[in-house]
């Protein structure tokens, strides 16, 4: 089969390499242990030619046997490559595992052994074209692993097939194989430029990671591949493995430094922000701010780091920290913090994380105090630390402390100066001199905490402390002359240079505050000389120049006896600085002549006064790196290290990332475009997580409407002023939001509001204003791109239906609630107090797995009167359904209640009182109002379980102790249904299954012709809550849903023969149902 | 990214290498040998070492370190992150990740290796999928391909990386389904001489073990999801729904996993279930120093406190300890001075006590201060 020559070659390369293997003792040993070869054939002369034989076998245990040692000894780091030729023919062989032995030693070889790896190549080009996708994909991997110049034109042939392959799995290894065939041969680059560009282009989750990681790697400058896909990957970044994610984020990071403005650019001064205490939510700083900030923020910038948040919560470290870097780098001042909370998470994870992890937040601190100091705590020193850690932990406490935390620091601090670890005791004893001369009111207390320290028994404490008050001393030359007194006299008994060094410089400095002591330390320091250390000597010949410039009259020739004794010292430097010193000090000694010039300058050359030290942490000059990189870590630039630009004063043309989309069910609203309010609330928002009101308000907020529909009132009133925020409000609904009259109780919200305005003061008005600002402030956070998600993949949509309904009820059956309560309230609070209709560990399996429930994409605005005021002397309560399913049962839609006094007294305790049992119908109260003043307004939730009719429920609304008013929530059909998500598919299998009674048809012609069938979708989905089915076909629309307490399918579709005639079709197992939801239906496109 | 991995014991041999791309020479852990001789304890060499050409990135895990190799710029925490995932699939491949093990399953070791990166990117980290590619070994299947000539690499080629669930695999089928939850919370705490607690964590995981067919889609909801107010989930969560309703919701992986781990910040009041009262005296007065050490126990809210164990590293100058206890055994090393008690179970009739004397070396200078006390 081979060249006899080949054959000579590789046995001669085979004695040879074997003859090598053998001196080294430590080898023998291992051999012994080495399962790979036992016993046997290792004092077997010829063991590979055993391996030969049995891989020439016809038998596969035989093989395998062989391929296991064969591995073995790669594993080891033997020489294994004489058996090449032996083990390349197998890669043929029929059986997996040998197979996959054979490409992991193929991959190891191939570049020592390039002829003999042709040989093989063959047989993966045949593998390319297996049906088998994993097939196709190991083989581009050994493939393309193969470093073999040759065959670059064959890999770079096999990329572009695997590129266009159907199956995505075959794609990631191909994007995977672009940077290697880059690193064989890097002329090849435009080419693979091409694919990256086609992959980079590519929508599965499993594609992107991979896709981005060759990006960075081949052709990190191209940033233009990356405009029409920033949308994309924000989007899909939640769905990408942990690896990817990193990558993208790294990437998004550099792209997002290149393409938006700077957000902190009109911002306050950093300094001044850091003074100021954070959680102190002065409005008119907060306020002035926003306004500051607010224009500057890109929609597109908003939604990278939208979609990056929810990765802090990831498991893995590494997504965490690559989140934080973003928003460090690229976020509002403002939003920055949110970061700080997941990072010290990280904290507890593993040796190394929490080293690589302490080393950001060290850097970060230095700019960024306020971000962590909530959480100084998580700081403090555990004995159980490794040093490195420790040393981290301190530097980090040192660069938090401010005056208010100080103390605690401090009394931490003084604890581990006790502890047993040299190199750390002398860190925190540097601490506390940080700490002293950062924060002018500690100072003093420092300063007499470390002078005790002098009397410490430990050499090396005493030592730390030395030098720390010689630098202090320095920040604060007013007098201390009982401290320098003290540390004159540990001159005898301090043995540590540096620590002597620094007392001797503090004597020549300050020695007029001394002037008795110190000639005496220079007499004792000239007798010992000869023994010091060369830091000594030096500091002592400065100390003798000093003194004789301020005393010559008893040092002069203590000064003479310390220069003439270094000028014979060993050491040069000690030899240049004498003679350098007695040229300027005893000039006579050379010329005979008067002082010279620079003599008579001196005093003044050496008794400057300098200036102190600023202690700063050695983190500061890390902000050149980007964060959590290993340049960052290692602080200097590593190989490889992609520069973060600097943020461009005029932002690139936005238009590059729009990306023409296919035409969508919904008209897609302008996502983003709400900037100004939403990061306006964005700061309020965040400010204070901690606070649970905050989160509460949260909570409620984001149930009382819908994501979809708060982004659309968003998007009308986005560019508007905030002032006249109502107004603007209101009408942009109108314009946005055509409101139907359903019921004839029920009126435009707009009618209400003015109502309102006639028959009451401002007050209430005032009252609807923050309503609506409170809403946008929560449409906010969850407004994320979830359209673009669920276009993307509709199939894979998680959006959970079940928000969680405001429990004020629960809530305040327990407390007693001030009578200033407002909407906003109620927390995840709710939770706990909520009783559960399973365990609360419960553990349930979906019904249909394929129908995924679906969040309204509309919620109605008609609200309709529940209680009117004549009829219950003042009071009027109002409900609008939010189609979020109540939290107490998903069973049950879930009303807002507005109340409203309009009368002149307080009302007290308004409650519901007898409720409906019978008929499967049920209530879920809401929360008890314990007073509402005259004018004032409140919200609540009701649950609702109707029970799949649409009979009006009865009950009854108790005011005090005495008023009892009957009333009836009327429904409509729209409303006891909820919207599911399922695919086309799914939908006509299911409708194929309510043929008959179960369907309802209608015609209907319009009274003015529509071009477009999918404008009648926000008709429809105003009357009914439905579910969009991605649709295939346009002259179809179809929707979802499900009856609220069965669950049975509720299935529409309307079909256009033209533009005028229409045929809806309602499929429902409920026959009632489904026919007045037709009736409905047909009633809103009528006109 | 990741160039190459080395695998080296305590003592310094390299037994095991893999490289993903070129072949880098194990003589660049040397510059590793040099930071871990100017280390005290292998826990003090630095994560990361820069060297002139390459940078290595080590961890340190069951008494062995892992060092990769990367040559060019790639965030830190990333191989960190990953090294640590590599031996928790070791682990969860044989049941524990030791030296002799890696040397016994060495092709099970490489094979799984190479699955992981691919030209140093990972590839396939989820275990589900690993195992559906490289079946774990045990015993009855060693047997089984001895007899049959089977290998333990799977015939049938697995579909789970394939699917939008890249964590399960999929035909998962049961007799018996069943789903267990662990919970598992650990306090840290430090507390002061006087017994104030300086400040107390708490850090809590969820650990699966989830035997269902099919595809289950669970939901786990808390009664009160508001203490969870720091949490990390496994990819497997959505994000989404726990954001909005504090609901867990959920498509398992098969088998063991950690579902979610959260932190309860220094912030909140943290009840620590045991106390200490001590009384520890290290002068040179007579027979030495004098230790009495009482453990109680304190908010336990009527559950008993289990496998206390109580270390104290002891300063230099202590020669050795002549205790007595009345519950459990003490142990105290007199190389690394390190003093430990296991107590085990807190009997609240009869608090655990240890007293006695501590032999110090003469003539050394009295002890400082008095040395910290780690409860676990």
């Amino acid at each position: 089969m081979y060249a006899p020559g080949v054959n000579s070659s590789t046995t001669l390369s085979s004695s040879s390499s074997y003859n090598n293997d053998r001196p080294p003792s430590a080898e023998a040993v291992e051999v012994a242990t080495d399962p790979a070869s036992g016993g046997f054939f290792n004092s077997d002369y010829k063991k590979h030619d055993d391996l030969k034989q049995m891989l020439d076998s016809n038998k596969d245990n035989l093989k395998l046997e062989a391929m296991k040692r064969i591995i073995g000894m790669v594993a080891k780091g033997r020489e294994a490559s004489d058996l090449f030729p032996a083990v390349v023919k197998n890669v043929v062989s029929k059986n997996i595992e040998v197979k996959k032995l054979v490409y992991v030693y193929l991959v190891r070889y191939a570049e020592e052994q390039q002829d003999l790896a042709l040989l093989s190549i063959s047989t993966f080009q045949r593998a390319l074209k297996d049906p088998n996708q994993l097939i196709r994909a190991s083989a581009l991997r050994v493939l393309s692993s193969i470093r073999v110049t040759m065959i670059v034109p064959i890999v770079m042939l096999a990329i572009k097939d695997a590129a266009a392959d159907m199956s995505p799995y075959v794609r990631k290894t191909a994007a995977h194989a672009i940077p290697k065939l880059y690193s064989l041969d890097q002329d090849q680059k435009e080419e693979l430029i091409q694919v990256l560009e086609k992959l980079l282009y590519d929508k599965t989750t499993l594609v992107v990671g991979s896709a981005v990681m060759a990006f960075e790697e081949v052709c990190p400058e191209r940033i233009d591949l990356i405009h029409k896909n920033f949308r994309k990957l924000c989007s899909l970044l939640v769905d990408v493995d942990e690896w990817g994610q990193v990558v993208i984020i790294n990437m998004l990071t550099r792209y997002a430094r290149s393409q938006f403005t700077d957000p902190n650019l009109q911002d306050v001064d950093e300094d001044e922000e850091s003074k100021r205490p954070f959680y102190e939510d002065e409005n008119e700083v907060e306020e002035e701010q926003q306004e500051k900030r607010a224009p500057t923020l890109d929609p597109d910038h908003r939604l990278l780091l939208r979609s990056a948040k929810p990765l802090l919560q990831s498991r893995n470290a590494a997504v965490v920290l690559s989140v934080a870097q973003l928003y460090h780098h690229t976020a509002p001042r403002s939003e920055v913090h949110q970061v700080a909370k997941a990072m010290i998470r990280l904290l507890r994870s593993h040796r190394e994380v929490q080293d690589i992890v302490l080393t950001s937040i060290a850097a970060t601190a230095t700019r960024r105090k306020v971000m962590f100091e909530p959480f100084l705590k998580s700081f403090f020193v555990r004995s159980s630390d490794a040093t490195h850690i420790k040393l981290l932990k301190l530097e980090i406490l040192t660069s938090l402390a401010t005056e208010s935390s100080v103390g605690i620091i401090l009394r931490e601090l003084q604890t581990y100066v006790a502890a047993h670890d040299p190199p750390f005791v002398a860190a925190a004893i540097q601490a506390i001199g940080r700490c002293a001369s950062n924060i002018k009111e500690v100072t003093d207390t420092c300063l007499n905490g470390l002078v005790s320290l002098l009397s410490n028994k430990d050499q090396a404490v005493v030592a730390e402390s030395v030098v720390v008050i010689k630098k202090l001393l320095q920040t604060q030359p007013s007098a201390h002359r009982e401290i320098i007194i003290q540390m004159a006299k540990l001159v005898d008994s301090v043995t540590v240079p540096q620590a002597r060094a620094s007392i001797l410089w503090l004597l020549g400095e300050y020695s007029e505050r001394v002037p008795k002591i110190a000639p005496d330390v220079l007499r004792k320091m000239a007798k010992t000389f000869t023994s010091e250390e060369d830091i000594v000597k030096l500091q002592v010949m400065t100390l003798a120049v000093k003194l004789c410039l301020t005393n010559p009259k008893q040092t002069k020739l203590l000064c003479q006896y310390v220069l003439q004794l270094a000028k014979y010292d060993q050491n040069y430097d000690l030899r240049d600085r004498a003679r350098f010193l007695r040229h300027i000090i005893f000039p006579a000694d050379a010329e005979s002549g008067g002082p010279t010039r620079l003599s008579k300058q001196a005093k003044k050359i050496f008794l400057a006064p300098k200036p102190a030290p600023v202690p700063e942490s050695h983190f500061k000059d890390r902000e050149q790196f980007q964060l959590g990189s290993l340049s960052h870590y290692i602080n200097t630039k590593a190989n490889g290290y992609q520069e973060l630009p600097p943020f461009p004063l005029e932002a690139p043309d936005p238009k590059a990332r729009d990306v023409e989309t296919e035409p969508q069910v919904m008209e897609q609203a302008p996502l983003f475009t709400a900037k100004k309010v939403s990061s306006k609330k964005d700061s309020t928002f965040y400010s204070d997580t901690e606070s649970p009101e905050d989160e509460s308000e949260e909570d409620e907020n984001s149930s009382d409407e819908d994501d979809d529909d708060d982004e659309e009132e968003e998007a009308s009133s986005s560019d508007k002023d905030d002032d006249d925020n109502e107004d603007e409000e209101s009408s942009g609904l109108e314009e946005k939001l055509p409101i139907k009259v359903v019921k004839s109780t029920a009126k435009p919200k707009s009618d209400e509001e003015e109502e309102e305005d006639e028959s009451d003061e401002e007050d209430s008005s005032s009252e609807s204003v923050s309503d609506s600002d409170s809403e946008d402030e929560s449409s906010e956070p969850s407004s994320v791109p979830k359209k673009q998600v669920r276009n993307a993949k509709p199939a894979k949509e998680s959006t959970p239906v079940a928000k969680p309904k405001s429990n004020l009820d629960l809530l305040l059956d327990l407390d007693d609630v001030s009578p200033a309560f407002t909407p906003i309230m109620t927390p995840s609070l709710g939770g706990f107090l909520t009783p559960m209709s399973t365990p609360s560990s419960q553990v349930k399996t979906q019904l249909f797995p394929d129908i995924q429930p679906a969040s309204a994409v509309i919620s109605p605005n008609t609200t309709s009167e529940l209680l009117n005021k004549i009829n219950s002397n003042g009071l009027e309560i109002k409900y609008r359904f939010t189609r979020s399913p109540h939290l107490y049962s998903p069973s049950m839609a879930s009303a807002e209640l507005t109340f409203h006094n309009h009368g002149p007294d307080e009302l007290t305790d308004i409650r519901v009182g007898e409720k409906p049992t019978s008929g499967g119908v049920s209530i879920h109260d809401f929360a008890p109002i314990p007073s509402l003043s005259p004018g004032s307004s409140l919200m609540g939730t009701i649950g609702v379980d109707f029970a799949d009719s649409t009979q009006p429920v009865n009950f009854e609304i108790k005011i005090g102790s005495d008023r009892t008013y009957p009333v009836a929530l009327k429904v409509p059909v729209g409303e006891v249904i909820r919207a599911v998500a399922m695919s086309e598919e799914l939908f006509l299998k299911q409708q194929g299954g309510l043929r008959g009674m179960n369907e309802n048809t209608a015609k209907l012609s319009l009274t003015k012709p529509c071009t477009d069938l999918k404008s009648l979708t926000n008709k429809i989905l105003t009357v009914a809550n439905l579910g969009v089915i991605p649709n295939s076909d346009s002259s179809t629309l179809r929707f979802a849903a499900q009856t609220l307490s069965s669950k049975s399918t509720v299935l529409v579709s309307l079909l256009s023969s033209d533009n005028q005639n229409l045929t809806i079709t309602v499929n429902c197992e409920k026959m009632v149902i489904g026919s007045m939801l037709i009736t409905q239906l047909k009633a809103c496109l009528a006109d | 990214m990741i160039h190459s991995l080395f695998i080296i014991n305590p003592s310094g041999d390299v037994f095991m290498e893999k490289h993903w791309k070129s072949v880098i020479s194990r003589s660049v852990c040397d510059y590793f040998f040099d930071h871990q001789r100017k280390a005290s304890s292998p826990e003090d060499i630095p994560p990361v070492i820069a060297t002139p050409h390459h940078y290595l990135i080590s961890v340190y895990r069951s008494s062995m370190f892992f060092v990769a190799v990367c040559t060019t710029e790639v965030a830190p925490l990333f191989v960190v992150e990953f090294l640590h995932r590599v031996v928790d699939t070791f682990e969860d491949y044989f049941s524990e990740c030791t030296e002799s093990i890696i040397k016994e399953h060495y092709v099970v070791v490489y094979e799984l290796l190479d699955e992981m990166l691919d030209n140093g990117f990972p590839l396939a980290t989820e275990s589900n999928i690993l195992k559906e590619l490289i079946k774990p070994p045990n015993i009855l299947r060693t047997i089984a391909n001895t007899v049959t000539g089977k290998s333990n690499v799977s015939s049938t080629l697995p579909s789970g990386q394939l699917s939008n669930i890249p964590w399960r695999r999929t035909g998962v089928k049961y007799t018996n389904n069943e789903a267990y939850f662990d919970m598992i919370e650990e306090v840290d705490a430090i507390i002061d001489k006087s017994g104030s607690t300086v400040c107390a964590e708490i850090q809590g995981y969820i650990d699966c073990c989830i035997k269902l067919s099919g595809m289950p889609d669970l939901s786990l909801s808390f009664v009160n999801p508001r203490l969870f107010d720091d949490v990390s989930f496994h990819p497997c969560v959505r994000f989404k729904r726990w954001e909005s309703e504090r609901v867990l919701s959920f498509i398992p992986p098969d088998g063991n996993f950690r579902l979610m781990s959260y932190h309860i910040g220094s912030q909140s009041i943290v009840a620590i279930p045991v106390y200490v009262r001590h009384s520890l005296c290290l002068r040179e007065s007579g027979s030495g120093g004098r230790l009495d050490i009482t453990l109680g126990p304190k908010q336990t809210l009527g559950r008993t406190i289990e496998n206390v164990v109580l270390e104290i590293p002891m300063p230099k100058s202590v020669l050795n300890c002549g205790l007595v206890t009345n519950q459990g055994k003490y142990t105290f090393d007199p190389v690394s001075k390190l003093l430990v008690w296991e107590v085990g179970r807190i009997d609240v009739t009869k608090l655990p006590n240890i007293r006695g004397t501590i032999s110090l070396q003469s003539g050394s200078p009295p002890v400082e201060a008095n040395p910290s006390i780690n409860v676990s």
